[in-house]
């Protein structure tokens, strides 16, 4: 494990758990190339195992009380495990499948069939890509309105197959682009809402990094959605709430705080149905374990959904719908 | 549907605007020329040299629209005030006081009933002086309460579109108002109801994204700004020149989102006509041949 995958990337406020972690490295780097002068080495290892606990602790102090702020940059991480991890890891035969049969395929929004614990649904994300070529593959994220013309085909293919829908949520936001304004990116989101509410096939939303307004809840009109601990949904970025509302950028914690964007205020205001665990650190520090508490909350709700009829889902997802903001 | 009668009082507006004095004079944003208010109220604000389509209020636009300037107004429905208790620079419940006073209405939504061209319409206009036309839960709610008095009463709704977008100062509340109205009209549709959007300058973001680009038809005024992300985040985003006339009315229509582009002065009529051809079923006691 020593040196075994990418360097880990630390958030601002894990300064003091980075310096630990690289100190106990250095140890453990001094201990594995001095392995025969066993004196040496038993103190070295006592010291990484006292480190390693001091870090640890400091890890889940650090995480069991961040700010809003501090969650919308954990929602943004990197190093978070993103859709296509998700999909590939929690289902099999997964097939993409490609294009809005209008104009183009966007690779911002992904989709295809595959089978979550051997049955086929329809998967739909938002993928942000992993490096610099995948994420300008992926545009960051950002579909444009053939990609939510491809998800609205996809959600339509799926009800018509019978097939449940998963769809994982992490978007900064539709892409605010000349070619996506002139292609009707404001007409392809509102028609991605409509198909997600009208489909007679169950439909869970998992948030899973960032939920970034209309381009989010396009895929997120559900039956059931469901947020990762450190995950944001919300009708505008801090940043940009903090220039407008504030007049001042640097307001951005403050913004952030006001929005009410984390999984625990929208848990609160009835705006979810649950919050999904992640590991100590984050979902990025141990991204199988996130993976694996994701796929279990999806199970059991599919199970559940999967035992009502079509019109069922659908009149109990209005229902939801019209609910929610009222009291 | 018991849900109308709790919300639904009907209340006879008197239609009597207030008296412009003759002699006050105003400069056209577009061309400059100077123009007397009262002969650019008769012209429903739009200039008379260049054409140019001012902003209107939602009671205006209502007096325009139907048959004699005669309409009923709904309550809203009532919502949790301030659900986030927001405050940014000012509290959000000031600003919604100082919004209330300044544009004499409850919320950006007003919800209207009468007659277009002798045909019974449901008519919901978007107040852009009202907090920028911005959506929070009460104009979701507003909405949803309007197409369910279309549903109730038999009639298309024909909404008109103004807004700055989301209400920021509800947060992610603001944001559920996008699917909350597009049930709406999904209502509408399973009643075989048309719904007519006239989108009016400006129309942008969770709300030209959610229930105004819906419409079985839509109609713009000329000119209006119709965009999802606004033309100052896309040239801060893409960071070059955008196009001549770029996300207005004409554009639009040339990239088919929109089907027809109406000059203010011929919007009743066109109206009149859409939503007699597409009830046909609804009896015609007024039958008009000065349509054809
Ligand atoms: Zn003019």
């Amino acid at each position: 494990m020593l040196f075994s995958g990418p360097m880990r990337q630390f958030l601002d406020f894990e300064k003091s758990v980075a310096e630990l972690e690289t100190k106990i490295d250095e140890l453990r780097q001094v201990s594995f190339r001095e392995d025969d002068t066993v004196h040496h080495g038993v103190d070295i290892d006592d010291d990484v195992v006292r480190l390693s606990e001091k870090a640890d602790k400091q890890l889940r102090v650090l995480y069991s009380k961040l700010t809003p702020l501090q969650k919308v940059q954990v929602a943004r991480h990197e190093q978070r495990p993103h859709a296509l991890d998700y999909i590939q890891a929690i289902t099999t035969e997964f097939t993409p499948l490609a294009g809005d049969r209008v104009f183009g395929d966007d690779q911002a929004l992904i989709g295809g069939l595959a089978r979550f614990r051997g049955q086929p649904v329809v998967v739909l994300g938002n993928e942000r890509g992993a490096d610099t070529e995948s994420r300008i593959k992926h545009n960051f994220g950002m579909a444009r309105p053939e990609g939510y013309r491809k998800a609205q085909r996809l959600m339509k293919l799926a009800e018509r197959f019978g097939l449940p829908i998963l769809s994982f949520v992490d978007t900064a936001g539709a892409w605010p682009g000349i070619d996506a304004e002139a292609r009707g990116q404001a007409e392809a989101i509102a028609r991605s809402i409509d198909v997600c509410l009208s489909v007679n096939v169950p439909v869970i939303a998992t948030i899973i990094g960032e939920g970034g307004s209309g381009g989010a809840i396009a895929l997120a009109a559900a039956d059931r959605v469901l947020m990762l601990e450190h995950s944001i949904y919300s009708v505008i970025s801090p940043e940009a709430a903090a220039s407008i509302l504030w007049r001042d950028p640097k307001l951005a914690p403050t913004a952030a705080e006001a929005l009410k964007l984390t999984a625990q205020d929208l848990k609160r205001l009835g705006l979810i149905d649950q919050i999904i665990a992640e590991p100590v650190g984050g979902a990025q520090r141990l991204p199988a374990q996130a993976i694996a508490s994701v796929a279990e909350v999806v199970a059991a709700e599919l199970s559940v959904l999967l035992k009502l009829s079509g019109e069922a889902l659908k009149a109990k997802r209005r229902e939801r719908f019209l609910a929610m903001t009222r009291s | 549907m018991s849900w109308l009668t709790d919300h639904v009082r009907p209340k006879l507006r008197s239609l009597l605007q207030r008296e412009v004095p003759d002699n006050l004079w105003t400069n056209c944003e577009s061309c400059s020329q100077m123009l007397l208010i009262k002969e650019l109220e008769r012209n429903k604000k739009v200039c008379p040299h260049c054409g140019h389509h001012m902003r209107a209020t939602a009671k205006e636009r209502l007096a325009w629209t139907f048959d004699e300037g005669q309409y009923t107004t709904i309550d809203l429905p009532k919502v949790p005030v301030d659900p986030l208790h927001f405050r940014d620079s000012k509290r959000y419940t000031d600003r919604l006081k100082a919004s209330r006073t300044k544009a004499g209405l409850d919320e950006s939504l007003v919800v209207a009933h009468g007659k277009i061209s002798g045909r019974d319409a449901v008519v919901a206009v978007m107040a852009f002086e009202f907090f920028a036309g911005t959506m929070g839960s009460a104009l979701g709610e507003a909405f949803l309460a309007a197409c369910r008095l279309a549903v109730l009463q038999k009639a298309p709704l024909i909404i008109f579109t103004a807004s700055g977008g989301a209400r920021m100062q509800e947060g992610v509340i603001s944001l559920m108002q996008m699917p909350r109205t597009v049930i709406g009209i999904q209502v509408l549709r399973e009643a075989g109801l048309p719904y007519i959007v006239v989108f009016t300058n400006p129309t942008t973001g969770g709300v030209s994204a959610s229930f105004a680009m819906l419409g079985d038809i839509h109609v713009a005024e000329p000119n209006a700004l119709i965009a999802f992300a606004g033309p100052r985040v896309i040239r801060d985003t893409v960071r070059e020149e955008l196009p001549e006339g770029f996300q207005r009315s004409e554009y639009l229509k040339d990239h088919g989102m929109i089907d027809t582009i109406s000059a203010r002065k011929d919007l009743p009529a066109l109206l009149g006509r859409l939503i007699a051809m597409l009830t046909p079923q609804q009896q015609d006691d007024t039958p008009s041949k000065t349509d054809a």
